[in-house]
């Protein structure tokens, strides 16, 4: 049983791992601009918080920002994993929050991280 | 219940005699907010998306209004620039009154000083510069309605959202063709 979890939970890993390497960074440019764009930047606070170096940042963190007070005080720290469920449906990660934005597709959702890690790394 | 939200509706634009979007959209949700409370019990969501919407609203007119002072757009794209902002204005007295009847306060509009500075205002150098950041920001918008539709607590406030992205879409189709650019190729171009 305990072999089993193991298995599934390596499965798990190594399957978000390998969605990440096969994820589309110039497609997420294209998804990130048309489906975030009316709110984000990735160098300027608008309706929503600056972009670029969000990957690995701790949420509720970007400087000058005026955040919910549920997206501040949350300890969620932005990776693959919680930018995914983030992007899947925010309020389940952090309820009380103010984005509310959903993207449903799986693969559109690894597209946009991989260029959000991409641009946080410049 | 439904039902009795549509005819609501229906008597308020036939008293105002002219279909504004505010008006009906404040109508419909008028008729639907004690429904949002019995039926959710998610107001404070509903609110927290229209005061997000709201910002969105606001930078749109901050936008417009920089891309109407800036001399840089002729007429007839002028008159076109102005129209599409009162229909944000609209949109944001919309807004402002369903949060209201909702119990909620509205947020702050930014500054458009604040506005042009996070938009880089200061690279705009002629009117294909500013039809492309409007073209930019209307889809951003148009995604945006389309993109909370799920996280709606009450169905009415959803299809408010669905018909505000409508305008957006509608914005960004004009923009789209004095920019000259080709129609997209595929269906569903818009949301998720």
């Amino acid at each position: 049983m305990r072999g089993l979890a193991f298995a599934a939970a390596a499965a798990l890993v190594l399957g978000t791992a390998a969605d990440a390497a096969a994820a589309d960074a110039a497609r997420g440019q294209d998804l990130y601009e048309s489906r975030c764009g009316g709110c984000h930047s990735l160098d300027a606070n608008r309706v929503g918080p600056a972009h670029r170096g969000v990957f690995g940042r701790t949420a509720g963190t970007a400087p000058g920002f005026s955040y919910s007070p549920a997206v501040k005080n949350s300890s969620v720290v932005w990776n693959d994993r919680t930018l995914d469920a983030w992007l899947t449906n925010p309020q389940a990660l952090i309820p009380g929050q103010r984005m509310n934005f959903r993207v449903a597709t799986a693969e559109d959702r690894a597209d946009i991280i991989a260029y959000l890690r991409q641009q946080s790394a410049r | 219940m439904s039902e009795s939200i549509d005819l609501r509706r229906r008597g308020l634009m036939r008293a105002s005699g002219v279909t504004l979007l505010s008006a009906s959209a404040v109508a419909l949700l008028a008729g639907c907010e004690k429904m949002a409370v019995a039926q959710t019990g998610n107001t404070a969501g509903d609110v927290s998306i229209l005061n997000t919407a709201l910002s969105l609203e606001n930078e749109a007119i901050s936008a417009y209004q920089i891309g109407a002072g800036s001399g840089l757009l002729q007429k007839p794209v002028l008159e076109i620039a102005v129209l599409f902002q009162t229909h944000h204005k609209e949109h944001r007295d919309a807004l402002i009154a369903t949060i209201r009847k909702l119990g909620g306060t509205p947020v702050a509009a930014k500054s458009d000083a604040e506005v042009a500075q996070a938009l880089n205002a200061a690279s705009l150098k002629n009117q294909a510069d500013v039809l492309r950041l409007a073209q930019r920001l209307e889809r951003g918008a148009a995604n945006a309605y389309i993109g909370v539709i799920p996280s709606f607590g009450d169905k009415a406030l959803a299809q408010v959202s669905a018909r505000l992205a409508a305008d957006e879409v509608m914005h960004w189709t004009v923009l789209s063709q004095a920019l000259k650019d080709p129609l997209p190729a595929k269906a569903l171009s818009f949301g998720a």
